[in-house]
């Protein structure tokens, strides 16, 4: 068939496939596919009563192969076509004339957004084919998998917006869970106060696709009001001055008992689907859809895999327009910042702008984020807000290497996904003081796993700088080049 | 006689004064600059020069004086008024610095778009505008990138492009950041020592790039500089500088033969002149800084080996 050909000098290349081909390609990919998942899939024994029975299951394999399908079809389209590989990344369009060999790390890399972009985009459809066939990680539900990647995403949405002002910007903030407190309760007090007042209940519903943008703005505007403020501070006197406004807004928040309830907390709408809810009654989501459309039978994972296809949706939007605004004379200033304020401000760059924008910007995503948790809790309180979540977000960010998005994935994923398997290791109480659970030492285990990580890879997860601009081949920039920023 | 700094200059620093606390970095320090002219600024270490750029380019707030920028055009600018990056974006000052001060972690042709900030983000649209991929964005874009690739051409960095600004070598890294300053398309460009650590070979190509700057951009150039090779074969114009105050301004010919200069600064070409008449410079020196309110120097150094009399503070913002 004809998928790529690996050439001898160590570099891909990749031949250019007409539209046909691919399909022809993909033809194939389903004729081989199907049949091979009939028997293991399609046809399933079951011993009823002594007797051994079978029934068939041939939609779920057709699902499967369909799945392949369309998975072989991203991979034609994404990574194996140059074109695309060209605008994308470089490693395709480096010579292979290029004598030096490329290390793991620079061969995979490319690629490894890509997988990452698939992987997210198929992980429900994954967890429930698996629940479907009766493969499922230990204790770890269908729903309690896509529920988990939610919960990690809404930390790489966090960590993505940190890193404009932390990676990108250089300035430290360890406050950051104030935007996303923000954000939370723009959306709490919007829907369930304001709007209902404004312009009556009808809207409630759709209150959601309302007050994100708003609660995105309005975390903004914060951000500036802190911006104004530390524009002077730098370094440790910052990250001081950050942390109090940080502190400030929770405890506001609990002691401003008329306006947000105080430690008592909101009740909020959950989120619905353009304004369905996902409940088991008529005027829900799978009645709307049972009645125009196809018999779909009420199932609470169809909320959930909602919940993470919007928190996808928004956590992409934020790498993606991160990923452009570096791009754009504002992202260079960041970074321009980041390594030299004053040669910045000899090149006629208005530094005071271009922080206020760095700190609104990642105020902005923060904002985003939280009106997010809001919706999927339906609960928010001051406690969500406390300072150990902005040293978590701070501690991916680092982790994953200042300013690269793709290791702040990883490090969300490490930090926030090993909390959970704590929570799973049942075997540890063996070993663990009686009375105590393995979750309780989470925060021991994130500790440990941060010295030594600052011991053996003090640049996080992904060390290396991506040029935002080049002339005839781009190189990646060490590390150790890059500066950390002075706040 | 008429000098040409004299008439029309780019501009003029008048009775600038600077002190810092009880220190007097620069008193009463007036001279011009000509148009599309080399002037250099020398003295012996401490005497004020790296300040009077910082007073220039809008770092330091003078304590008194003035400094009047008038472009070619008739505008005037009164530089002491202006923040600091005002001073580049408005009035067209640029500057690189005593130690370089390039952004180490991005490439070289990304140090040279960063200079060009400005005229790129009024292009996009204040980032809005290039969001959504306007056409006029993508002309700047393609603009900044061709300014770039001149001047990447001129300074002969164009096969170090795509690597890292810190890895480049001291030289290169010194015609890196002359590049970048001139990718703000400056009226007025001040190099604070920028032959310093240059092997003779690569100041000798410095000057070939000073003189096509002035020549073929008609950019007034000021400079700082120790290297005499740089300062008299390329300056049209050169201002002493001691202690702070003007001690001789001229061609590099009359600066040369300059008895206050050769005193207070190249020393003393005549090996046997007689002792006194150092020690009455020196007391003739010191008389006057008490007079100027300087109480710091210690009064027992000689001026000739006097070599860091005023603290120099780092450039803080």
């Amino acid at each position: 068939m004809s998928a790529p050909v690996k050439s001898g000098s160590g570099g891909f290349e990749t031949k250019i496939l007409s539209n046909a081909q691919i399909a022809k390609d993909l033809f194939y990919t389903a004729l081989i596919t199907f049949p091979i998942l009939v028997p293991i899939v399609a046809i399933r024994t079951q011993l009823d009563q002594g007797v051994l029975t079978w029934h068939s299951r041939f939609w779920l394999a057709s699902c499967l192969a369909l799945a392949v399908v369309i998975a072989r079809g991203l991979m034609h389209f994404l990574v194996w076509n140059p074109r695309a590989a060209a605008s994308l990344d470089v490693s395709a369009s480096a010579k292979p004339t290029s004598a030096k060999r490329l290390s793991l790390s620079d061969r995979i890399g490319p690629y490894v957004s890509r997988g990452l972009l698939i992987f997210g985009l198929l992980l429900p459809i994954v967890a429930h084919l698996g629940h479907a066939i009766g493969i499922e990680l230990p204790s770890f539900g269908e729903l309690r998998l896509v529920d988990l990647a939610t919960y990690i995403l809404i930390y790489v949405m966090l960590g993505w917006g940190l890193n404009v002002v932390v990676g990108l910007a250089g300035l430290l903030d360890l406050g950051y869970v104030a935007f996303y407190a923000v954000g939370a309760y723009s959306y709490a007090l919007l829907s369930t106060v304001y709007f209902p007042r404004w312009f009556g209940t009808g809207v409630v519903p759709f209150a959601f696709y309302i007050t994100m943008p708003i609660a995105g703005l309005l975390a903004a505007c914060w951000g500036v009001i802190l911006g104004f403020p530390v524009l002077r501070l730098r370094g440790d006197y910052l990250a001081i001055v950050t942390l109090a406004f940080g502190e400030i807004i929770r405890l506001v928040l609990i002691n401003w008992f008329s306006f947000t309830q105080g430690p008592q907390g909101i009740n909020v709408p959950k989120l619905t689907f353009f304004g369905l809810k996902f409940k088991d009654e008529p005027g829900g989501f799978a009645d709307f859809v049972s009645t125009h459309f196809f018999p779909l039978a009420y199932n609470r994972v169809q909320g959930y895999i909602f919940l993470y296809y919007v928190i996808l949706a928004m956590a992409l939007a934020t790498y993606f327009i991160t990923k452009k605004l570096r791009r754009l004379p504002i992202g260079r200033a960041w970074e321009a910042l980041r390594e030299d304020e004053i040669a910045c401000r000899s090149l006629g760059i208005n530094t005071t702008n271009t922080k206020l924008t760095a700190f609104a910007i990642g105020a902005m995503f923060g904002g985003f984020s939280g009106s997010f948790f809001a919706a999927r809790q339906g609960f928010v309180s001051p406690e969500s807000f406390v300072y150990i979540e902005s040293a978590l977000i701070l501690a991916i960010v680092v982790l994953g290497g200042l300013g690269s998005q793709i290791g702040i994935v990883f490090s969300a994923v490490a930090i926030m996904g090993s909390f959970e398997i704590f929570r799973e290791m049942d075997f540890m109480k063996a070993v663990l003081p009686t009375g105590t659970e393995p979750i309780q030492f989470r925060m021991l285990f994130v500790g440990l796993a941060m010295v030594l990580m600052m011991r053996f890879r003090p640049r996080g997860f992904v060390t290396k700088r991506e040029p935002t601009v080049y002339l005839k081949e781009k190189k990646a920039i060490s590390g150790d080049l890059v500066a950390e920023g002075h706040g | 006689m008429m000098r040409i700094w004299e008439n029309n200059p780019e501009l003029e620093v008048i009775h600038l004064t600077m002190r810092f606390g009880g220190l007097t970095a620069i008193g009463d320090l007036s001279f011009n600059i000509a148009r599309k002219q080399i002037t250099a600024l020398i003295g012996p270490n401490g005497a004020g020069k790296t300040t009077v750029f910082n007073c220039i380019t809008g770092f330091y707030k003078p304590t008194e004086g003035m400094l009047k920028l008038t472009h070619e055009d008739g505008k005037t600018f009164l530089l002491e008024r202006m923040d600091d990056f005002m001073v580049n974006r408005v009035a067209h000052v640029a500057r690189t610095f005593q130690n370089i001060r390039l952004f180490a972690g991005m490439t070289v042709v990304e140090n040279l778009m960063v200079a060009q900030h400005n005229a790129l983000m009024n292009a996009s649209g204040f980032t809005i505008g290039a969001l959504f991929g306007s056409k006029g964005y993508k002309r700047a874009d393609a603009e900044a990138i061709e300014n770039s690739k001149y001047w990447l051409d001129k300074v002969g960095l164009m096969n170090r492009a795509d690597d890292p600004a810190g890895d480049l070598s001291y030289g290169a890294q010194r015609r890196l950041e002359i590049a970048r300053a001139m990718c703000t398309k400056p009226r007025l460009l001040c190099l604070d020592e920028p032959a310093a650590g240059l092997n003779p070979r690569e100041s000798d190509e410095l000057n070939k790039l000073l003189l096509s700057i002035r020549d073929d951009h008609g950019v007034a150039i000021i400079l700082i500089e120790h290297d005499m090779s740089v300062v008299m074969g390329i300056s049209d114009h050169i201002v002493v500088l001691d202690y702070g105050r003007k001690i001789a301004d001229g061609t590099p010919d009359e600066i040369k033969s300059d008895p206050a200069v050769i005193r207070a600064y190249l020393g003393v070409e005549d090996e046997d002149a007689p002792v006194e008449i150092l020690k009455e410079a020196a007391a003739m020196h010191r008389a006057e800084l008490r007079e100027a309110g300087n109480t710091k120097t210690k009064p027992t150094k000689p001026v000739l080996t006097a070599k860091k009399p005023i603290a120099k503070k780092a450039v803080r913002k």
